[in-house]
């Protein structure tokens, strides 16, 4: 990523902490930063955010994991990764010995995984915060993730906020696939969430016309990519309309500056860029330099001035 | 929680990393041939050209900036030189479609050189190489760098029809033998590339095999009955290329003896032919490092 010299104040925060680019990795979407070194300055971005851990290392699903879908693509992946001895003995260190700045994913089956995994990631140097995923919808319980179900999603918050060092801030990662968004996210900064991430992929299908039969080796995935962007956009929107004060990390097919700026204006005060680094690794370092200009261009002297605009 | 066990392999060490690392740039085509049932693309690409090695491959961006289509499609890199990149493309569905309809002044998005090198061989080995469809464009570049190190080169090129065969020209120049094997008998002998490579392979002192998965396996088999090393470079689909998406996967013995879903792009897409457990490809054994987590437990 290349410095881009604009008189924008391109400075921000999760939580309490401050960081220098608004613009995030998305979990799942880049690893845990190492494969994107040759693309992206891990150090200028505003955090790596990892693959969700867990605490065992996983396998995940057997392929076919992946079906390009129009202007995104369905995954089933089923949260491979090393459990969370790999991350502290390898990953984590890796990112912190270079000055990058890691947001952890950590994904569970029960409210103790979660609780146990922020326990083991307190104090950690250069761990900036937690991502609480309780939306990935490849787990075993599918259509039951924690964040369909208000309780559900405020128990695991509850815990892992009880848990988790006092200095990282907590963002409790929101699926789209329920009716009311707004009250899940109530329920969660009730429980002590420091923000949100909006939104995990929507669960979908494709079927092999050949076969006729579904095409993931996972029967249904997650979509991404720039088809589920107006989805996302219309979360963020939502949220922060009500929600005002909470600090929202937003993603969904974001692609260009111009995709982020999108929603910045509707809340976000930071963005995570997911598929599109599939298509274009570079992706992080230009989307930040296009948001940087595009805000430019639109008059605003900071980032901050430019979150939740298009509410006012 | 059940352990898995180690599995014993003696023939092959994984696939040391590359050299260099990947870049990407835009880059202007130079050159776009069609070559029967293939386009031969050549890419000027002085800084990839220069990073590359045998076995390696490129990732593109298709269908342009505004594309609907945003996963990379990933091809084997034929040969690398004066800094030209060449590239055997197969018009499979409409990303390839697109690619194969790059003309020359026109210029494409590339990430590359990824993955994985074909390890040397051993010492003065007579090295067998076998290709099946296009995948015999990625021995290419690897014939010439073996007989530039004084070794001894058999090759086969398979295919189910004569226009499928690929680079037949190229390494008829490059290789000491070369057999053509077709099954339906359009070209050169008929039947799979395995008639040719049972009767090549006693005397080689390793194989090295690109092709589909099944050919694969039966070039890795019958190396690997003969006490001889193989390394294979696996097609596998990838979104990305580059490490990041974790798709690409299948079923390797490491080092330590453990199987792990391995991605084919960072540690592939060459894998020693006797660490790849080609008849679990697209399941989940138990014993796969991980597998119990997910709910898959000793049968």
């Amino acid at each position: 990523m290349t410095a881009v010299e604009t008189a924008v104040d391109m400075s921000t925060a999760l939580g309490a902490v401050p960081i220098p680019s608004p613009v995030l990795t998305a979990s799942g979407c880049s690893a845990f930063g190492r494969e994107l070194e040759p693309f992206v300055d891990l150090t200028a971005i505003g955090a790596v955010v990892t693959k969700s851990v867990q605490l065992r290392p996983r396998s995940g699903r057997p392929t076919p994991r992946m079906a390009e879908t129009p202007s995104g693509m369905l995954n089933s992946i089923g949260l491979q990764g090393p459990g969370i001895d790999g991350l502290l003995d390898g990953e984590l260190p890796w990112l912190a010995e270079r000055g990058a700045r890691a947001f952890v994913s950590i994904a569970g089956v029960r409210v103790e995984d979660f609780a146990e995994l922020a326990t083991r990631l307190r104090g950690v140097p250069g761990v900036a915060g937690l991502e609480v995923n309780i939306s990935c919808p490849n787990v075993e319980s599918r259509g039951e993730v924690f964040a369909c179900d208000p309780v559900a999603a405020s128990d695991v918050v509850a815990a892992v906020r009880a848990a988790a060092d006092p200095a990282q801030p907590i963002y409790a990662k929101l699926s789209p696939d329920v009716t009311d968004i707004v009250s899940v996210a109530r329920a969660v900064v009730d429980a002590g969430a420091d923000g949100l991430s909006m939104i995990n992929t929507l669960l979908g299908l494709v079927i092999d016309p050949d076969t006729m039969k579904p095409l993931l080796g996972g029967i249904t995935g997650g979509l991404s990519g720039p088809a589920i962007r107006p989805v996302a956009l219309r979360c963020v929107w939502q949220v922060h309309a009500a929600l005002p004060e909470v600090p929202i990390l937003g993603m969904g097919g974001i692609r260009s500056g111009l995709d982020a700026l999108q929603f910045v204006l509707a809340g976000a005060s930071a963005v995570s860029v997911g598929t599109a680094v599939f298509n274009d690794p570079s992706a992080l370092g230009r989307i930040h330099a296009e948001l940087a200009a595009a805000l430019e261009t639109r008059g605003f002297a900071s980032l901050r001035e430019a979150v939740g605009y298009a509410h006012r | 929680m059940t352990a898995p066990h180690p599995r014993t392999t003696a023939l092959t060490t994984p696939a040391p990393v590359a050299d260099a690392p990947p870049v990407q740039r835009t880059v202007e085509v130079v050159g776009a041939r069609p070559v029967d049932a293939y386009v031969e693309l050549r890419l000027a690409a002085p800084e990839i050209a220069e990073r590359a090695q045998p076995g390696q491959f490129v990732a593109f961006a298709v269908g342009g900036e505004t594309s609907g289509l945003l996963l990379r499609r990933s091809i084997a890199i034929s040969t690398a030189a004066d800094g030209v990149v060449t590239v055997v493309v197969s018009a499979a569905g409409p990303g390839s479609t697109w690619l194969t309809q790059r003309r020359p002044g026109d210029t494409v998005d590339v990430v590359g050189p990824l993955g994985r090198p074909f390890p040397a061989p051993p010492a003065g080995a007579r090295a067998l190489l076998v290709g099946g469809g296009y995948g015999a464009a990625a021995l290419v570049g690897l014939a010439a760098q073996l007989k530039e190190a004084g070794h001894e080169v058999a090759a086969v090129a398979g295919a189910a029809s004569a226009d499928r065969l690929c680079s037949v020209q190229e390494l008829t120049e490059l290789a000491d033998t070369l057999a053509v094997t077709t099954d339906d008998g359009s070209s050169g002998r008929r039947g799979l590339v395995t008639l040719a490579v049972d009767e090549l392979l006693p005397g080689c002192g390793v194989v090295y095999a690109c092709g589909p998965m099944r050919m694969l396996q039966a070039v890795a088999d019958a190396a690997t009955a003969l006490g001889v090393p193989s390394y294979v470079a696996v097609e596998e689909s990838m979104a990305c290329g580059i490490g990041v998406c974790m798709t690409c996967v299948l079923p390797v013995v490491g080092s330590d003896g453990l199987t792990r879903l391995s991605r084919s792009c960072t540690e592939g897409p060459v894998f020693g032919g006797d660490r790849v457990r080609f008849d679990d490809v697209g399941t989940l054994p138990w014993d796969v490092v991980g597998a119990d987590a997910m709910g898959v437990t000793r049968p």
